[in-house]
């Protein structure tokens, strides 16, 4: 079976949009993956002898944002992404070891220090915005504008301001 | 059981996802370059037949559920800060990992940097609870709520909408 490009990303959204329906229907669970980030930092830091029980965030929700709450739906979920996304690659031959994408080297060069460095600050900024704003992408942007939520719409527009912004200061008027 | 729900649904999204390549870097910040809509095409698609599919469970009386909590403060700061940080790593939470798994081994030092942004916000945590999420708060409200309209109006609306900006992608070659 041979699907054009340019037609897949309304297929796999369409396949997705149901499979998500379908996840609500038999197990009561909305797509997120956002909330993982945070346990899992907790449980590095516990890792390295760090006592952080007493902070308020790892208090709330009778501990909903520790390694506590592992394993959970959200976890495994996580995980599976990435099972999934290595099968799908190695069936349809595009799995690609690939150590900086090359939009970024085209526009920022191979260092992988530079990559890095970028990578730690844009990463912490990202996590701490998508706790702040109560969801990522799939939480927030699939999940919540499904639900028709008001603050999932407004979220995922702010996403975009905020990227395009961003993206326009990071590659301003260089071709891809 | 839950766990292996979890990890099935997971796998199936992380194939759905490669196979419209909405993991890529290159898709992800060529949305935000406004030269690759291939992104937005699967987010909203995925939307337009998630809400068809969850407001048809509801009606039916065979699920509830209610959105997320508006926060006028903790959206536009927070949403803000998010784009901002995914154009920098070219990537979001769950499209790192699956990133990771197609074999883009540099997705790791996002990954990471996300790690100890969920270590940052901890500390950060009360102030923003204090400050920022009393502004503009209105509770668990939907889109349909505050027009006072059926939510199938608003599914409508954004049916009719997407559709009209897909067309619009097609004709642009974006």
């Amino acid at each position: 079976m041979k699907i054009e490009q340019h037609h897949k990303p309304y297929i796999f959204g369409a396949l997705s949009g149901l499979l998500l329906t379908l996840s609500v229907a038999f197990v009561g669970q909305f797509f997120g993956t956002s909330t993982t980030f945070p346990r899992a930092a907790s449980g590095l830091v516990q890792a390295f002898g760090v006592d952080m029980s007493q902070i308020e965030f790892y208090t709330v929700g009778g501990g909903s944002n520790t390694l506590a709450s592992f394993p959970n739906w959200q976890l495994l979920f996580v995980i599976g992404i990435g099972i999934g996304a290595f099968i799908s690659s190695k069936f349809s031959k595009t799995f690609t070891v690939e150590k900086l994408p090359s939009m970024w080297v085209n526009r920022f060069g191979s260092s992988t220090r530079t990559r890095i460095a970028y990578s730690l600050v844009g990463g912490s900024i990202a996590m701490i915005g998508v706790r702040m704003a109560g969801g990522c992408p799939s939480g927030h942007g699939v999940s919540g504008v499904s639900q028709l939520g008001l603050s999932s719409l407004l979220a995922l527009a702010m996403f975009f301001v905020g990227g395009i912004a961003t993206a326009r200061v990071l590659y301003k008027g260089g071709k891809a | 059981m839950i766990l292996v729900f979890g990890l099935i649904t997971g796998t199936l999204f992380g194939i759905f996802l490669q196979q419209a390549e909405a993991i890529r870097f290159e898709r992800q910040v060529g949305a935000m370059r406004l030269i690759d809509m291939t992104i937005v095409k699967y987010m909203l698609t995925t939307i337009v037949v998630g809400a068809i599919g969850v407001y048809f469970l509801r009606d039916m009386g065979l699920v509830e559920f209610a959105p997320r909590a508006f926060s006028l403060g903790l959206q536009v700061i927070g949403g803000l800060l998010f784009g901002a940080g995914w154009a920098i790593i070219g990537y979001c939470p769950g499209t790192s990992i699956g990133a990771l798994g197609e074999g883009r081994i540099g997705a790791i030092w996002p990954i990471l940097g996300m790690l100890l942004g969920g270590l940052i916000y901890a500390f950060l945590y009360p102030a923003v609870q204090q400050y920022i999420a009393p502004i503009g708060a209105l509770g668990r409200v939907s889109i349909a709520d505050v027009l006072g309209v059926s939510h199938w109006v608003v599914i409508a609306v954004m049916v009719v909408g997407s559709v009209a900006l897909f067309r619009f992608f097609e004709r642009k070659g974006l």
